[in-house]
């Protein structure tokens, strides 16, 4: 790549400095938020707005904000709700991405257009009448009622749709001359070969329903139900007597195993997000 | 034979299918049909008033308010983030000393929760002791409650959105930076061109089919994400952050009348609609380069 850039007349001496200094002034502007979460956090609180170098690193504000609050039943309740809502969209995503790259049959484009039309229409803007329907079924309050309405995704029918049609018919064809029937082939042929689009559809679906918070937010209403982003709203709403180190180290609490993923598998986590949004 | 290919077909759609029609097809049409119904209310029954939630929606300021509020919401971080995706994608994608770190701080706010953030940002812009007003007192400014004032709330919540979605558009772009083909830059090299010659008339032409999916995607996310108006306004000053989903929750949530709330949710689809045939309009081009 860099090749490209140094057969082009310019960026000149000059100018390449001054877009690296650009970059990375945008760069600090954009982590600085992290960077000060970090310092109030690891900080008592009278350092929480003054910065000093000889203030001293604390645990603290951790200690305190993971007793303030169940927050240990909501990272339960998050990875079970991320969990249970991945596992159901990888089956449901499978089977009906399969159906339509591979089948033909009356009424495939109407369905299909039928499942587009859930990029535009999210569940997360029916949240009047998803909680109707909620407390109609009795499920008001519990991990299945925020799961449900994303499990099947029209994000993931269409991207695992694009990644089925690649595969070539002659492996389709050499199953079936095998014996294997529609499943058999879909999960021998089709399955394996789609790994890297599953990867990247995970890692999607996981960070979305890690920070999803407004459906969650409406439809529940305890400690047992609640994912860790409404735990963490409801603790820091509840402002008397709480200081900010305290609320930011339960947000840094909050984060921190995505964040800490995320820190390890970088290159994984920017190549899936590429390989998502190119359809 | 083609029968039972049908039917298999229409077996492995069954369970996708009717999660959909359950939770995004049911309640769209369900909404529609509420919004000419009353609320119920303790032992008043549910009664047809035809078109009165929308008379009143009509006749709500706040919704007036909350509807500006968000198309000045969507004006405002649309083209700036775009803007900066794109700048930050060819930043990463150059020759640029410390490529792997730029990278990572560019991109980092999109994998954290917006709930999250908005709690660290609220205290930038807190009075007193935040750190914006730190900075401007040391700069000699006057103080100024940020999101306490109507004329720079909604300018705050815009800052914090620009700065959690840049990074997501920058991915699409590097992308399709990377899959570009280096044989055009070195016959534009060979021409003499220019840098920026060269990204105005074949790299930025080339993003085109980018541009457009990044531009829909932001239309809805300015619709579709108000956590960080729940940690950070409320809504306030006086409803100057009022953004439309976050009305509808306030009038569905907090005073539970589902009628009204139903009205509001079909401006809001109709919105997203719009956005819809936008882009099937778009997708309808862009099939002849396939």
């Amino acid at each position: 790549m860099s090749t490209t850039a140094t057969l082009l007349r310019g960026p000149r001496g000059g100018v390449l400095a001054l877009e690296t200094i650009g970059a990375w002034l945008l760069a600090l502007l954009w982590i600085l938020p992290l960077v000060y979460a970090f310092w109030t956090a690891f900080h008592p609180s009278e350092f929480s707005t003054r910065f000093v170098l000889s203030a001293p690193w604390t645990l603290d504000n951790f200690v305190k904000a993971w007793h303030a609050a169940p927050f240990a039943r909501y990272f339960v309740n998050t990875v079970a709700l991320v969990t249970m809502i991945l596992a159901a969209q990888l089956v449901l995503v499978t089977l009906a991405a399969y159906a339509f790259a591979r089948f033909d049959f009356p009424g495939r484009g109407v369905l299909f257009a039928l499942v587009l039309v859930q990029l535009m229409v999210m569940p997360d803007v029916l949240i009047v009448e998803n909680y109707r329907t909620m407390t109609f079924l009795g499920l008001k309050d519990t991990l299945l009622a925020i799961g449900l309405p994303y499990m099947a995704s029209a994000f993931g029918i269409f991207l695992l749709r694009q990644t089925f049609k690649t595969v070539p018919h002659e492996l389709d064809e050499a199953a079936r001359v095998e014996g294997c029937g529609p499943l058999a082939t879909l999960w021998k042929v089709y399955v394996p070969l789609a790994r890297p689009t599953y990867i990247a559809y995970a890692l999607v679906s996981i960070s979305y329903h890690w920070n999803n918070f407004l459906w969650p937010l409406i439809i529940t209403n305890s400690p047992e139900s609640r994912p860790v982003t409404v735990g963490l709203q409801v603790f820091s709403a509840t402002d008397q007597g709480i200081d900010w180190s305290i609320i930011t180290a339960a947000t840094l609490l909050s984060v921190a195993p995505l964040l800490v993923a995320f820190l390890l598998f970088q290159r994984q986590f920017v190549q899936s997000f590429m390989r998502a949004g190119i359809r | 034979m083609q029968t039972r290919t049908w039917i298999t077909a229409w077996l492995l759609l069954l369970p996708a299918m009717a999660l959909l029609a359950l939770f995004t097809h049911y309640p769209a049409i369900a909404n529609l049909f509420h919004s000419f119904y009353s609320t119920p209310k303790g032992a008043r029954p549910v009664v047809f008033i035809g078109l009165d939630n929308y008379r009143n929606l009509v006749e709500d300021p706040i919704f007036w308010q909350a509807l500006r509020n968000n198309l000045i919401y969507a004006v405002g971080t649309i083209p700036l983030s775009i803007a900066l995706a794109l700048l930050m994608a060819v930043w990463v994608n150059g020759r640029i000393a410390g490529k792997g770190f730029l990278r990572l701080a560019y991109f980092t706010p999109t994998i954290l929760p917006m709930i999250a953030v908005a709690n660290i940002w609220l205290f930038f812009y807190t009075p007193e002791y935040g750190l914006i007003e730190q900075v401007s007192r040391s700069l000699g400014f006057p103080s100024h409650n940020w999101l306490g004032s109507q004329s720079t709330a909604l300018l705050c919540v815009m800052i914090v959105a620009v700065w959690k979605e840049a990074g997501f558009f920058m991915i699409f772009y590097l992308a399709a930076l990377q899959s570009m083909s280096p044989s055009l830059a070195e016959a534009a090299a060979i021409e003499g061109a220019s840098r920026w010659y060269y990204f105005r008339r074949v790299t930025f032409p080339l993003l085109m089919p980018v541009t457009l999916f990044v531009l829909v995607n932001a239309v809805i996310n300015a619709f579709r994400v108000v956590d960080h108006i729940v940690v950070m306004t409320r809504g306030g000053p006086d409803n100057a952050t009022e953004l439309l989903l976050y009305y509808i929750y306030e009038i569905g949530f907090r005073f539970w009348d589902s009628a009204y709330a139903a009205a509001l949710t079909m401006v809001l689809l109709v919105l997203l609609g719009l956005a819809a045939l936008a882009q099937f309009a778009f997708l309808e081009r862009r099939t002849h380069y396939r």
